[in-house]
């Protein structure tokens, strides 16, 4: 959906989504680089499951929530990319204690 | 155009619209004044329990009045939905009151024998911490026990508002928004004038169920309700997977997943604030009972008016010196809602509050006039 734009000299950053392994780039935001991955990253929200991508960007309408380094609901245009950061999409509510 | 009703409700709160919602079902004429958007009103503040454990401790009637209300939000869920297709996520999955220390444990044990003792209905019954963990491993290592009643029960508060006014315009009452009475008068020939800036109403009976409002008009029309009235705050915090599938009187996991945590009680009537001060000690017991809330987000906080009578419990009353007006009012009004819509309304509307209504009328006050019926 995304393509990075060929002449961006940024350094690599290594994470993972959901266990894979993805290149992201110094100060990509953690929605920008789930956006960039090229992988399904759709989030379920937690009442009724409905599919959701990042979508404001800017930390207005929650719709990025994802779980990282194992604590849900961040808010991943708010959070910057680093290195070794474990990402996973949440489908569904946070569960308590994670 | 004006109209005439038989039954003009003063106040559509949970009260207002629980008694209009039952008299528009007997096929009443009714209309219900209210105040505007913007009112206090406990109706959109309260902590969404339907509460039995302890409540008519030294007022028996008051004990089996609610162990009969939450008896019958069963059935008051049902005629909701199936008139209005809103779910009310009534469930009882019982109740706990926890203990953080043995001087809390030892006044659990005090209200369960004097309950007891009273012979109520709903019994309570204390568990050890071991006991308790097999039954909520969740707890904390401060947790000393708690109280327990199975009778104990939950809905969601603001449907079940939106469900009676929704319900009460399907049968036909008259809502009027930006309508607060400011005097009620009695006509010569029986029945009462209302004077709102919306305008003058006509009924046959008038039913005070303002809130805590009620202490001024009650003495327009020789009624007495004396209120006393506290602040409560309430702590929400983001939506989780299931967490609790019991209740905690001051926390509890709505249908949707949120956490509640409440609430406190200060007399403190300004209702547009919240404060750290009174937030941080809620949320402090809500971490040593259950670890695991420590990290949640917390995504709203707000304060709430309690509708409280000066001794907390109901009052429901009739006037010999204005025939035909009656004031209720009670906090607890999401625990009652089902006596209010299926038995006080029926009172009201057959002109006189019979037996059951009786232990609560403002009489027990020592500063009651002579107006009150015997
Ligand atoms: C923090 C908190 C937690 C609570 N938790 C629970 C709980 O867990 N379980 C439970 O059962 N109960 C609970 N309650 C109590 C419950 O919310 C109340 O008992 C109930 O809402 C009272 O309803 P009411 O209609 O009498 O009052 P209100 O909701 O206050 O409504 C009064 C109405 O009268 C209107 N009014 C005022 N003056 C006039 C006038 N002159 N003319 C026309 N209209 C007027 C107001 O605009 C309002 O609409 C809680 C309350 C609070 C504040
Ligand atoms: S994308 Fe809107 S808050 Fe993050």
């Amino acid at each position: 959906m995304f393509r990075r734009a060929m002449a961006d000299p940024r350094p690599e950053v290594g994470i993972t989504i959901d266990g894979a392994a993805v290149r992201a780039r110094e100060g990509d935001t953690v929605a920008a680089a789930l956006l960039a991955s090229g992988r399904d990253v759709r989030r379920r929200t937690a009442v009724s499951g409905a599919a959701r991508l990042p979508f404001c960007m800017m930390g207005v309408c929650f719709d990025c929530l994802v779980s990282i380094d194992g604590v849900g609901n961040r808010q991943g245009c708010l959070i910057a990319v680093r290195e070794g950061m474990r990402v996973e999409v949440q489908r569904g509510a946070r569960q308590v204690g994670r | 155009m004006r109209r005439d009703y038989d039954v003009a409700v003063i106040g559509g709160g949970l009260l207002g619209s629980a008694i209009a919602w039952g008299l528009g079902r007997l096929d009443a004429r009714v209309c219900v004044l209210d105040e505007g958007d913007i009112a206090r009103r406990a109706s959109r503040a309260n902590f969404a329990l339907v509460w039995v454990q302890g409540k008519g401790l030294g007022f028996p009637a008051y004990a089996d009045w609610t162990v009969e209300g939450a008896g019958r939000w069963p059935e008051l869920a049902e005629a909701l939905r199936y008139q209005t297709g809103l779910d009310l996520c009534y469930e009882r999955p019982g109740g706990f009151h926890m203990a953080l220390s043995e001087r809390e444990m030892e006044a659990r044990a005090a209200v369960a024998s004097r309950m007891a003792a009273q012979g109520a209905a709903a019994g309570i019954e204390l568990l050890g911490r071991d006991e308790l963990r097999r039954l909520m491993p969740q707890i904390g290592p401060d947790v000393v026990g708690a109280s327990y009643c199975p009778m104990d029960g939950h809905v969601n508060s603001l449907r079940t508002f939106r469900a009676f006014h929704e319900g009460m315009r399907g049968l036909g009452v008259d809502y009027r928004a930006e309508a607060p009475v400011e005097a009620i008068e009695a006509r010569p020939g029986g029945g009462f004038e209302l004077r709102t800036p919306a305008g003058e109403m006509g009924a046959a009976r008038v039913v005070l169920a303002a809130g805590n409002a009620n202490e001024r008009l009650a003495r327009q029309v020789g009624l007495h309700a004396p209120m006393l009235p506290t602040r409560g705050q309430i702590i929400v915090t983001e939506r989780t997977g299931r967490f609790l599938d019991h209740l905690v009187m001051t926390i509890r996991q709505t249908d949707e997943g949120s956490i509640m945590i409440g609430d406190s009680k200060e007399e403190v009537l300004e209702d547009a604030e919240t404060t750290l001060r009174v937030g941080a000690v809620i949320a402090d017991r809500a971490r040593r009972i259950f670890p695991a809330l420590a990290r949640l987000n917390v995504v709203r906080t707000w304060s709430g008016i309690r509708v409280m009578t000066r001794d907390g419990f109901p009052i429901y009353d009739e006037s010999t010196s204005h025939p035909g007006a009656f004031v209720a009012c009670c906090h607890s009004g999401v625990t009652l809602a089902a006596q209010h819509a299926f038995v006080l309304a029926p009172m009201i509307l057959a002109g006189r509050l019979d037996a059951r209504a009786a232990p609560f009328s403002a009489r027990r006050f020592a500063d009651a006039p002579a107006t009150l019926a015997a």
